[in-house]
């Protein structure tokens, strides 16, 4: 018999009288890569809480190589060598990396600390794990990507057997993925054991030897990845058959009115002499790797960042806009990609979320604010997106990820928009959602809307535009359209094998 | 019947989760301290003393309204204090002077409370102007304007005092001293800034953009929100009122010197948080800031009326309950 790692038996949750988690029966093998899947609000964040020693259990018990445990803290999970790596990096940004990875666990020589000691080890952790990572470099001034890695190396500084990874995928782009994924083979080999939560079905079919699924606070099955198809995971998760994830395309793309005309925006460092055009009831898609400029150059045209160069035409009026108020106006919305960062107040309730932008729309006759108005646009929202949440006068901070993006996407359908430009709108969302997402887009551009998609899943990209253009560092590379949108095409472009600007003033110098 | 006991139990419920320590906390604390100070000495609840009492509370009240906004959106002004002082010696300078002119009359005063507020809203756009524009902390902005507006007044007494012309400290003293429909008028002040506070926080966009600045400063902005302007605005709402406190408070003494206002922003800063306002930004609560004012003046009071503390204490005491109040509404929220 395998050696468990970890184990519940019927462990149950609930946050006040709120059950969560009901019996849920889990196992981890010495030496596995286990995935954890399922819908928004299914468990999974609360089950690896409780493995982590964030939560204690309601009822049920946790066994540890098989002895009854009980973690009351996080440092006690942490101390029988489970350690939690977060969605959201938990680094000090200002300490070094080496500093950060012996935060709150330093060596020291006699009262002091032993600097050398740390760095030594830091170095050793780091070259094991294949980054050239300097360990004395500031966290800030570190990609997304080396911070990950710098979270996994302070989880292997004290030789964990249980690692914990929550979406590590979400911001990394195809190639820091592989690395990752290489890093992770070789710590299973060496008999670590690693809980694997994540959205993406065709990387736990790479990476994962086994897969649990949750549903509704419910165990629902757990199997050898080698016997489920990605197909089969999704139906287990959503709990029915899912129908065509991408609503069909208007077929081939007529000839439309221009809404929206971008010619040479710049803004340095991120975008240079960008061009294109938005045509009426199309989704434009935009592809690239992380850091192509997509964001910048969305910012740029909707006037939330400053552009050196260029112009913006909508449906032939020139917009000069300083201001993204301004925009907004010319009914052209812009959908952050950073949802607690840049999208939406986490520690506000619903409503004030969703009307912040129209606050215009909801006063009384006086000017005031009117409250009941505001609440009736809430239950509109609620209703129009099937939004899941434990009261309408709930914090949006208690809702889940996807629950989240649909009060994003009302607040942005608030000011009735002609143009909307969705950044990264179904990132760490489960795929019921997704589908929600896509469907909604859809009937958006039927109506003679017109949509900005950027997005760094390429399935989301093929599936869901009707024109695709590929960005590389700052510099539009090409437009696809057809047949031609598919995988191969757009990583020609990304990655400027093919495209790009044929004139480049520096290379004549 | 049963049906109806549950949705009488589900309101209550929800009026429950409503209400939370942090609403009710300071008000229970005012009723409380009441209790206490009747206990003590039973003058304390004679009609003289409560009116007493709260028209202390009037100064740093009205002051510690406008620091709501402040602190609303996650920012902080120092500055208030030595503001008084300045705006106090500016309308006895400028009332001496149109008083040789003009003769004693209500024109004189009426000048002065204008140019009060002149001053008052200049010296917030100052502060709001540098600290958006220039982008600084607001704390390091406000500490230096702090100093400013102290050491001006202190040049413009000459290292003295600021004494308002005699005929004058008569025709202004009702202002502070005399009552409409038998209350005080600072009272009367101090109540009607608190209701068009609470009006301007709770229903009026300003008022949400004050609170979305607080709750997030990058959503603000990526929500079409202008937020150099509203933190601009919530700067020259903190010089308003803190000109309509020095209109009340100059016929109190009729001078000014560079200990005029001394500490006031801490004792409005005070207010505000044991009022439930959070430091960081994002909740604000305008009666909860009145009810933290009138604590403040009841403490003093109280250690007037007993011998048990030594009244030089005083400041101890509003450190410990300063805390304490803070320290209630962390375990409340966890909870």
């Amino acid at each position: 018999m395998t050696e468990l790692a970890l184990q519940t038996k019927k462990i149950c949750k609930s946050y006040g009288t709120v059950p969560v988690l009901f019996d849920v029966d889990f196992d981890l093998r010495k030496g596995e890569i286990h995935a954890l899947i399922g819908e928004n609000g299914a468990g999974k964040s609360t089950l690896v809480k409780i493995l982590a020693g964030y939560h204690q259990q309601t009822s049920g018990q946790l066994l540890r190589k098989g002895q009854p445990v009980t973690y009351q803290s996080i440092g006690a999970a942490e101390a029988d060598g489970i350690v939690m790596i977060h969605q959201e990096f938990n680094l000090a940004n200002d300490l070094t990396v080496e500093e950060n990875i012996f935060l709150g666990k330093e060596v020291l020589k006699g009262r002091l600390l032993d600097k050398a000691a740390m760095r030594e080890r830091s170095a050793d952790i780091l070259q094991k794990l294949g980054t050239k990572i300097n360990p004395r470099t500031r966290v800030k001034d570190l990609s997304v990507s080396d911070k990950q890695m710098v979270e996994i190396a302070k989880a292997l500084a004290f030789n964990s057997e249980v690692l914990i990874m929550d979406e590590p995928t979400a911001v990394l782009t195809s190639g820091e993925v592989e690395v990752l994924f290489r890093i992770i083979r070789g710590l299973r080999d060496h008999g670590v054991s690693i809980v694997y939560i994540s959205h993406k079905l065709d990387e736990i079919k790479e990476i994962a030897d086994r897969v649990t699924v949750l549903r509704d606070g419910y165990w629902i099955a757990t199997e050898n990845v080698s016997d489920v198809s990605e197909d089969d995971m999704a139906r287990l998760m959503v709990g029915r058959e899912l129908s065509a994830l991408f609503p069909p395309k208007d077929g081939p793309p007529k000839a439309r009115a221009p809404v929206l005309e971008v010619r040479n925006v710049s803004c340095p460092k991120y975008v240079s002499g960008a061009s294109f055009t938005l045509h009426e009831g199309e989704v434009l898609g935009f592809a690239g790797l992380i850091g192509a400029g997509r964001t910048e150059l969305m910012e740029c045209v909707v006037g939330l960042r400053r552009r050196t160069a260029g112009s913006v035409v909508y449906r032939g009026k020139p917009l000069s806009a300083r201001s993204y108020a301004e925009t907004i106006q010319n009914n052209i919305v812009y959908l952050s990609e950073d949802r607690k960062g840049k999208g939406l107040f986490t520690s506000m309730r619903l409503a004030p979320n969703v009307t912040i932008l129209s606050l215009k729309d909801h006063l009384t006759k006086l000017g005031l604010l009117d409250s009941k108005r505001e609440d009736a646009t809430l239950d509109q929202t609620i209703e129009e997106f099937e939004v899941r949440a434990p009261s309408s006068r709930a914090l949006l901070s208690q809702l889940s990820g996807g629950n989240q993006q649909k009060i994003a996407l009302g607040k942005m359908m608030q000011v009735e928009p002609d143009i909307v430009i969705l950044d990264e709108p179904t990132r760490g969302i489960d795929v019921g959602t997704k589908q929600q997402v896509y469907y909604f887009v859809r009937q958006l551009v039927e109506q003679g809307k017109s949509c900005i998609l950027i997005s760094s899943e390429l399935g989301e990209i093929i599936g869901l535009s009707d024109r695709v253009i590929v960005m590389r560092s700052g510099v539009i590379m090409g437009e696809l359209t057809g047949d031609d949108i598919n995988e191969e095409e757009i990583m020609l472009y990304a990655t400027g094998l093919k495209g790009g600007v044929v004139d480049e003033p520096a290379y004549h110098n | 019947m049963n049906q109806l006991t549950t949705t009488r139990q589900a309101k209550l419920k929800e009026l429950r989760s409503r209400m939370s320590w942090q609403d009710v906390g300071p008000f229970a604390a005012v009723i409380a301290l009441m209790i206490l100070g009747t206990t003590i000495n039973p003058t304390f609840l004679s009609a003289a003393n409560l009116t007493n009492v709260f028209t202390r509370s009037a100064f740093t009240g009205i002051i510690a309204i406008g620091a709501t906004f402040i602190i609303g959106t996650g920012s902080i002004d120092l500055s208030v204090g030595s503001m008084a002082a300045f705006n106090s010696g500016m309308m006895i300078i400028f009332m001496n002077y149109l008083v040789k002119t003009w003769g004693a009359s209500w024109a004189v005063i009426l000048a002065a409370m204008g140019l009060s507020m002149v001053l008052g809203a200049v010296g917030g756009l100052i502060n709001g102007f540098v600290i958006t524009k220039g982008r600084i902390e607001s704390f390091i902005v406000t500490l230096g304007t702090m100093g400013i507006f102290r050491s001006l007044v202190t040049y413009l007494a000459d290292g003295g005092t600021l004494s308002l012309n005699l005929s004058m400290r008569g025709l202004y003293r009702p202002v502070y001293y005399g009552t409409l429909w038998g209350i005080p008028i600072p009272l009367i002040a101090f109540f009607v800034v608190a209701v068009a506070g609470a009006v301007l926080l709770y229903k009026t966009r300003f008022g949400r953009y004050v609170l979305a600045i607080g709750s997030n400063y990058d959503v603000a902005h990526y929500s079409a929100i202008n937020v150099n302007r509203i933190r601009t605005l919530t700067y020259i709402l903190q010089g308003i009122c803190v000109a309509i406190a020095t209109i009340i408070y100059v016929p109190r003494l009729g001078s000014a010197s560079s200990t005029t206002g001394l500490g006031w922003e801490l004792e409005a800063i005070a207010a505000v948080i044991i009022g439930g306002t959070a430091m960081k930004g994002g909740s604000a609560k305008i009666w909860g800031t009145v009810a933290g004012a009138v604590i403040f003046s009841i403490i003093g009071n109280i250690l007037n009326l007993s011998d048990a503390i030594s009244q030089y204490l005083n400041g101890a005491v509003q450190g410990l309950i300063i805390i304490g109040a803070v320290l209630l509404q962390r375990t409340s929220k966890d909870q």
